[in-house]
């Protein structure tokens, strides 16, 4: 395996994670809050010298870099930007405990959203503004950053793909334009533009800008971290609908926003995926709506509180207008289930993707027509294309790595003696990004009351689940970093 | 700039190795999911899964805003239908196919008029050529040719015996007795551009730049003897025998071909009436042995098979035939074979993909675009003609007072008609001819990129 390229790598990526640390300390410094910002500077300086150390040091000539090292590089890298990450929230004393401020920004960066503070709104605003902006690069994914922005020797080769591959969500992810840096730019400017507007449509409709900026990373990122301790439950109907909207969007696949501007509108609409997350979420706010009647007031406000969690919970975002733990038993069935299915292939989301789901079903009607029919032969098809075998196996294996994953944690978890219902929740809402679960993890509630160990495990979850299982599952594997 | 490269085989993926490292977006099609994956993994591309003649997949490309297409799947009649198909879909597209059936070849003039296509190219009719050149003039494995016929670069291999060998660059005038240049020296598998202080040694292979009417001189005095060639033996009567049996029939050389399979022996027969073709296993010492190998002047081995072609080539040496070429399918292991003595090598794809990155990179920069320019050294290094014109930089200035970048060379000037070997005291002037040769990295595109920035 090729190390030394790695750990160049690596240290690429502490240098950028110092840059977008500056923004944060710059709020804390015009603010004055001094243990923030001193905070801060200490833990630039060790980033840039950790991350300048390995970029100057590490010299190597060997070119190698296969599936192997695209997966372990992806799956290091985030581990390793959460370490450093976490420093300013420890520093600073606003989360004393280091894993305690570990769980907080791995869930920042996987956009996760759960968090072990009672009291959000007792921090300082550098490090709210660093917490929320970790939504926002984990979103689109920081290595994806790395590919738009690095030049010269990187660009030229074909590795790139497999960097992509492994931090990108879906079951096949490919380029929009032949180009790597040039897809990557692509995606980043789209990203950029949604939250531009999405931070516009907050200031009309009267938020303060700091909570505009903050609730639109969060939203952007599909995270969830809200600066409020009732998340979005304060703002006004209007604020929620847009935050609502935007959920939904950035929801969807980013390819799809690309096609549009190539003005291939027939072919966005025509997305089987796109058909089955829009059609998902309109079934289930329907179907909350209906289990909801005489439970607000009007049916105006719950068409609204049901859109907003329903939208929240398919995007794995976790903000909350509502205690939907309250909610009756039906409702909160159909949240359980969105959990699981979550967003689009290559959106910021979280969870096992619309397009998976299709391509398990798909396979699974298949194999009940070949029960029928033994001899029958027959393709998958997504969108018109043959979908090959090898995806379908891949997604299939998916399946069952999720799976089996989603067991382990919840036995582990249960360790500390809670309910089945919490356990099985904050597995479920740390696994696929989302955030807030039932019960004592329930959007008024938080993950505090947990074991070391168990916020250990869910830390795993949370980057398994973000970066799609493998690129971690790997760093546990013998083979990977025996000489084979 | 936007190419779309229909059928990822070797020449597809030649290309798109080539093309890609210059900075061009390329999109590659092929119909085989495998290979493409593969590809895609290697280089910075976009792979497009499908048949390359279909509109929805040429579509699927983005052949709207494509600038160039390139067809070089395995069949002739689906280049031809992709580049007609792409053009109607675009009509500011180029278009180049590979058509490599000697049916068509009398017709391609005739196919250019009706179907829109920039340019054909024929890799066995043209490395055909390439071995008739290097059998007209024995004794250097390459030749590469500048400045209309008059200047060229020969490669040559140094052996112990050579008077060469031991030697540093500052001795060459004194041994080989006539203004020559040596512009890259090939060893272990890496190009370099020596200096006066760099000792050749035995089996580098270097590359020396010469006038054309001192090639003769050089070899003399080099001690490499050379025959006339009269009689050839060719092992492998595939395309590309049948179009150098045929020129070298036309220029009086006799002929004679081993072919294993006796239908094609029939047609090479029928098409080759002046030539001897024999029925029999080229692998079969005996059959070479019955057939003359110790008589012939020079061995071409060219069956489908690298492998088989090596090991009639290594016969041929160890028995002494004065010249031996070896036609190579895959190059991306030559630097393995350079240890063989297998005589010259030559690779029909090679050749075909310097032709169209030739093309391409006329296509980019249509003022100030190399007028030829040749991969020498297996693709390490690359000789590029250029014309000086008035926006040439430093006209008039000796070559030791410029600044070139690391690893660019000036091998050659021509003033007017006279080819002049350069030394520090030389310089260019306008309507001048240069020839650079560059290793390494770096990429020329225009004259004025050779000098550091």
């Amino acid at each position: 395996m090729n190390n030394k390229m790695i750990a160049r790598f690596i240290g690429k990526i502490l240098l950028v994670e110092a840059a977008f640390m500056l923004p944060a300390c710059g709020i804390s410094i015009y603010q004055h809050e001094e243990a923030a910002v001193q905070a801060f500077l200490i833990t630039i300086l060790l980033t840039v010298l950790m991350g300048g150390a390995l970029v100057v040091t590490v010299r190597t000539e060997k070119k190698g870099f296969h599936a192997k090292e695209g997966l372990v590089c992806v799956g290091i890298s985030w581990i390793v930007l959460g370490l450093f990450g976490a420093l300013p929230f420890f520093l600073s004393g606003s989360i004393p405990n280091y894993v305690d401020a570990l769980f907080e920004i791995v869930s920042g960066f996987t956009t996760t959203g759960a968090s072990i503070l009672p009291e959000v709104e007792l921090l300082p605003m550098g490090i709210l503004y660093w917490r929320s902006f970790s939504h926002w690069l984990g979103g689109m994914g920081v290595l994806v950053f790395l590919l738009a922005v690095s030049s010269g020797d990187e660009r030229s080769k074909g590795f790139t793909m497999h960097i992509l591959r492994a931090e990108s969500p879906g079951p096949k992810v490919g380029k929009l334009v032949p180009r790597m840096k040039k897809t990557a730019e692509i995606l980043y400017i789209l990203y950029m533009i949604l939250t531009v507007l999405n931070i516009i449509f907050l200031l009309i409709g009267g938020m303060p800008l700091f909570d505009s900026i903050c609730t639109a990373f969060g939203t952007a990122g599909t995270g969830g971290f809200g600066i409020k301790n009732d998340s979005i439950a304060g703002y006004s109907p209007y604020l929620q609908n847009v935050c609502t909207v935007f959920m939904l969007l950035f929801g969807v696949n980013f390819s799809c926003y690309y096609m549009l501007l190539l003005r291939q509108v027939k072919s966005v609409f025509k997305d089987e995926e796109l058909r089955l997350y829009l059609g998902v979420v309109f079934g289930s706010i329907v179907l909350i709506v209906w289990n909801l009647r005489g439970f607000y007031g009007t049916l105006g406000e719950t068409i609204r509180h049901a859109a907003f969690q329903v939208a929240s919970i398919v995007t794995t975002t976790g903000f909350a207008t509502t205690d939907f733990d309250l909610w009756p038993a039906f409702s909160k069935a159909v949240l359980l289930c969105l959990m699981m299915l979550g967003a689009c292939a290559g959106s910021t989301g979280g969870g096992f993707k619309c397009g998976r789901a299709l391509l398990v079903l798909k396979g699974l009607r298949r194999s009940v027509r070949q029960i029928v029919h033994p001899g029958k032969v027959e393709v998958v098809r997504v969108n018109g294309r043959t979908v090959e075998e090898k995806v379908l196996e891949n997604t299939n294996a998916y399946l069952a790595a999720y799976t089996l994953i989603i067991v382990a944690s919840f036995f582990l978890v249960s360790v500390d003696g809670f309910s089945v219902t919490t356990n099985l929740s904050a597995v479920l809402a740390c696994f696929n990004n989302i955030g807030p679960g039932f019960e004592m993890v329930g959007p008024t509630c938080n993950f505090s009351g947990f074991s070391m160990f168990s916020k250990l495990v869910l830390i795993m979850d949370m980057l398994a689940g973000r970066l799609e299982i493998f690129p971690i599952l790997i760093l546990f594997s013998r083979t990977t970093w025996g000489k084979r | 700039m936007k190419i779309i490269i229909a059928g990822d085989g070797k020449v597809g993926s030649m290309l798109t190795r080539q093309l890609s490292a210059e900075g061009y977006d390329i999109t590659l099609i092929d119909a085989n999911p495998k290979v493409l994956e593969t590809t895609e993994e290697m280089y910075d591309i976009m792979a497009v899964q499908g048949n390359c003649a279909t509109m929805e997949v040429l579509e699927q490309a983005g052949v709207a805003d494509a600038h160039l297409l390139i067809a070089a799947t395995s069949a002739d009649e689906i280049n031809l239908l992709c580049c007609l198909t792409a053009h109607s879909m675009n009509k500011r597209l180029h278009t180049i196919a590979r058509i490599r059936n000697p049916e068509y070849t009398d017709q391609i003039i005739k196919m250019r008029e009706v179907f829109p296509l920039s340019m054909t190219i024929n890799p066995e009719k043209q490395a055909a050529l390439e071995i008739e050149r290097l059998l007209k003039y024995p004794g250097f494995l390459k030749r590469d040719t500048f400045a209309k016929g008059r200047v060229e670069i020969v490669e040559l291999r140094v052996d112990a015996d050579s008077p060469l060998c031991n030697h540093t660059l500052a001795d060459l005038d004194s041994v080989v007795r006539c203004k020559v240049l040596i512009c890259a020296v090939l060893r272990d598998g890496s190009a370099v551009a020596p200096d006066g202080n760099y000792t050749l040694l035995a089996g580098d292979r270097i590359f020396v730049t010469a006038p054309t009417d001192t090639l003769e001189t050089l070899l003399k005095n080099l001690n490499i003897i050379t025959h006339k060639v009269k009689h050839v033996l060719i092992c492998g009567g595939g395309r590309l025998c049948y179009y150098l049996a045929k020129q070298l029939e036309r220029s009086g050389i006799s002929v004679r071909i081993i072919e294993q399979d006796y239908e094609r022996c029939v047609q090479l027969a029928n098409l080759l009436p002046g030539v001897t073709v024999i029925h029999g296993d080229a692998s079969d010492e005996r059959l070479l042995e019955a057939e003359g190998m110790d008589d012939c002047d020079a061995l071409v081995t060219m069956t489908g098979l690298d492998e088989l072609n090596m090991v009639i080539s290594l016969q041929g040496t160890i028995r002494h035939v004065p010249q031996v070429i070896t036609k190579l399918g895959r190059v991306d292991n030559s630097h393995i074979l350079d240890r063989l003595p297998i005589g010259s090598t030559i690779s029909p794809k090679q050749l075909c993909c310097n032709t169209i990155v030739r093309y391409v990179r006329a296509l980019r920069n249509q003022t100030g675009a190399a007028h030829t320019v040749h991969t020498i050294a297996d693709g390490h290094a690359e000789a590029l003609e250029f014309r000086v014109d008035a926006g040439t930089k430093y006209i008039g200035e000796p070559l030791k007072k410029l600044h070139l970048k690391k690893n660019v060379l000036v091998v050659c000037i021509t003033h007017g008609g006279d080819q002049e070997i350069p030394d520090g005291d030389s310089f260019y002037e306008e309507g001048d001819t240069v020839i650079i040769v560059t290793s390494g990295d770096v990429v020329i595109y225009q004259l004025n990129d050779i000098f550091e920035a």
